[in-house]
């Protein structure tokens, strides 16, 4: 037997057990709600050109997800998800990367995809799924994914991505080029299968991922104490051997701090890091969900005062980086662009009906040419039925 | 060319794979320095190193999972599920990740290198539990190809053909015919194109169509059937999914009979798919039903295997039925 890793602990000769909840896990803080600094907080590399594209980010992230629920109420999309009271997690992480880090979402991610800089149009051909989407209308609004922007197309089936990260991380590895994987999921993910394997893949197998787990405390209408018991995520990743940090979600230099750190970590000793972003979803889980039956409002309006954007705003304001003025008319601008840009992805046209039968495998196959066939003569012969696609088969 | 069994001639193409592109990786259960359990890997670490030839943990959703993100990352993993009877944990990896990469994302991203290999089949008096043939859960899924061979001659050339091939592949070996099947195997690198079916023997008054290890059973029931003046004609479908319809059709369309064996069970199995389908393109060429020879709805037993099994007494019993309809 290879005794090597066999634990070599303190002996005793009467029985002590070990509780989860006493293994001590400290939470980074750096940023106070009013703007102000802990005494002592260690910073963030971060510069004013920096922290203003940060700052717009979240920005652009809160007027779209308003935006874009608005217009799910008003019937023009299907769909949406919107990271309100959470933009920080994924925004600050995601500001910490190289641009060429492979990002694997869960979904609530958009804030790491405007931060690379995915364009407005993107955004909208996707929700409207018209066929300038990059997914080709296959997916949900908001299953982003971009070959350009290293972001990886976001699949529903929950935490599937944490294994396939791993594996992604290793690829990188043996190419050899100094790039990482970092791979989002949420508190409720960690239950799966898949997080598991994913952590444990990737600890044996010493690959630079950095898992980060948005810890909104809701998965659905499922609180965070009936997800799991233990002391959170984080106490996950200690089992597993990975370096393991919690940070308080909504303070975007925390989590920008620790995951520079554990950026630098993956790169150079080639390891996982699991990074425990602590926040809370102050909006529903989606446009189908309604929170008003499982919390108080009570509750929501305790964590509306701990906003990660207005957190944000005022160290800007106390650096003298920002003004009210300028605040309020980047806002206005950004509605006005998010309202102008519906406009046009709304009315795009969908996808032409061949790409129905692209994509399944690199070649069309011979059943599948002759089921498109058959499918564009019924179309044919029963137009009205059809009013999407009729006018368009030639 | 050289005498190789199964397993010596997935190993060679394994080696063949691992040596043309650096970027491909062999890993999963008792891989490694092993060989795996039924050593189709051996001496694969010792030639390519240890971080492209390796154990995983005992996780099939952890061994899919990684591979999937290998496959997107652009290298070529061949992934090992030790039996394909322990491949249902990493089913949702396999049917809603690797199948639907491409489609899902537009192609903005895809997992086409992806090879999964599996030891299939009964035969080796393995139980519910190393002896099923799951082939159908998969070919109900677009987006994957499915392949079985059925010697080592074909195993070498289809299996470089799946690793090459630009779609992720489910690759089922069967394990009865890894020592037991001896044949004649170029060193050579070769390849056998997927989503054909190969003519193993003419005849004009049935068609009997299997894959895999059932191709033996076939043969022997054709010998059997041939004593009785009937002559059989033998396809083997080698691609499960996409499956050669013209190939069987046109066959089917010459003999007027098509009698398919799988070891699956008979409820929902593939060979339902193919006689709906050949009933649909060949009503008019019928000379009588469509006839099923396969494993019971029951689990695979372990004491009542030869009760069990689609064997050719069985088969040459429905070549009969057919020709005397």
């Amino acid at each position: 037997m290879n005794t090597e890793k066999y634990p070599q602990g303190r002996v005793v000769h009467s029985p002590e057990y070990i509780d989860g909840l006493a293994v001590d896990i400290p939470i980074l803080k750096i940023l106070k709600q009013d703007g102000s600094l802990y005494d002592g907080a260690d910073m963030p590399s971060i510069d004013q050109a920096h922290a203003e594209k940060i700052y717009k980010t979240l920005a652009f992230h809160r007027v779209l997800d308003e935006r874009m629920i608005a217009s799910q109420r008003q019937g023009r999309l299907s769909f949406y998800m919107a990271a309100l009271g959470e933009e920080a997690a994924t925004v600050g992480s995601a500001a910490a990367l190289d641009d060429e880090d492979m990002i694997m979402a869960q979904y609530r991610e958009q804030g790491a995809l405007i931060y690379r800089g995915f364009s407005l149009e993107n955004f909208m051909n996707q929700m409207f799924s018209n066929e300038r989407d990059l997914g080709k209308g296959r997916q949900m609004p908001i299953h982003y994914g971009s070959q350009d922007k290293h972001y990886m197309t976001v699949s529903s089936p929950l935490a599937t991505q944490v294994p396939q990260a791993a594996g992604y991380a290793y690829g990188q590895k043996l190419q050899g080029n100094n790039k990482i994987t970092i791979c989002y999921l949420g508190e409720g993910a960690a239950s799966e299968g898949d997080f598991h394997a994913g952590l444990n893949m990737a600890a044996v197998h010493q690959a630079p991922v950095i898992f980060f787990c948005r810890n909104n405390g809701y998965a659905i209408s499922t609180p965070s104490t009936e997800q799991y018991a233990g002391n959170g995520i984080a106490s996950r990743g200690v089992g597993y051997d990975i370096k393991t940090i919690r940070v308080d979600g909504n303070d975007i230099l925390a989590v920008l701090k620790a995951t520079q750190e554990a950026r630098k970590y993956a790169v150079e000793e080639s390891k996982p890091v699991l990074i425990e972003a602590m926040s809370y979803r102050l909006g529903a889980h989606s446009t189908s969900d309604d929170p008003s039956g499982y919390r108080t409002k009570e509750e929501e309006a305790k964590y509306a005062q701990h906003d990660p954007i207005l957190r944000m705003k005022n160290w800007m304001l106390a650096q003298q980086w920002w003004t009210e003025e300028q605040d309020k008319s980047l806002f206005d601008e950004y509605r006005e662009q998010v309202l102008a840009a519906v406009k046009v992805a709304e009315v795009i046209e969908k996808p032409a009906i061949e790409e129905l039968i692209t994509d399944v495998y690199d070649q069309p196959t011979p059943a599948l040419e002759q089921q498109l066939e058959q499918l564009k003569q019924h179309i044919k012969k029963y137009p009205d039925a059809y009013p999407v696609t009729a006018g368009r088969i030639k | 060319m050289a005498k190789m069994n199964l397993l010596q001639a997935i190993n060679n193409a394994l080696d063949i794979a691992m040596e043309e592109d650096d970027s491909t990786l062999c890993f999963g259960e008792d891989v490694g320095h092993f060989g795996g359990v039924f050593r189709a890997t051996s001496n694969l670490q010792e030639k390519y190193g240890k971080h492209r030839c390796f154990n995983t943990p005992l996780v099939e959703q952890g061994i899919l999972g990684f591979a999937n993100g290998l496959a997107a990352q652009g290298s070529r993993p061949v992934a090992e599920i030790q039996f394909a009877d322990y491949i249902f944990p990493a089913f949702d990896q396999i049917v809603n990740e690797s199948a639907k990469f491409r489609y899902r994302s537009g192609n903005e991203f895809n997992v086409g290198k992806l090879t999964i290999r599996t030891p299939y089949g009964g035969g080796i008096a393995g139980g519910l539990y190393h002896s099923q043939s799951p082939e159908a859960y998969f070919a109900h899924t677009p987006g994957l190809k499915i392949v079985v061979p059925r010697n080592p001659y074909q195993a070498k050339g289809l299996l470089l053909a799946s690793i090459r091939d630009d779609n992720p592949v489910v690759f089922f070996e069967p394990k009865k015919l890894y020592r037991a099947s001896v044949g004649e195997v170029p060193e050579d690198d070769y390849q056998i194109p997927l989503g054909k079916a190969e003519i193993v023997k003419q005849g004009t008054d049935i068609t009997l169509l299997g894959w895999g290890a059932q191709m033996e059973t076939l043969e022997k029931a054709a010998v059997m059937a041939e004593k009785q003046g009937v002559s059989c004609e033998i396809i083997d479908l080698r691609t499960i999914l996409p499956w050669d319809v013209d190939t069987v059709a046109a066959s089917v369309t010459k003999t007027g009979r098509l009698l398919i064996n799988h070891e699956a069970p008979l409820t929902g199995g593939f060979a339902g798919e193919i006689a709906a389908t050949i009933q649909d393109k060949c009503f008019l060429n019928l000379e009588s039903p469509i006839a099923r020879v396969c494993g019971l709805d029951t689990p695979f037993p372990l004491a009542h295997e030869k009760e069990y099994m689609p064997d050719e007494l069985k088969t040459f019993e429905a070549i009969m039925a057919s020709i005397n309809y």
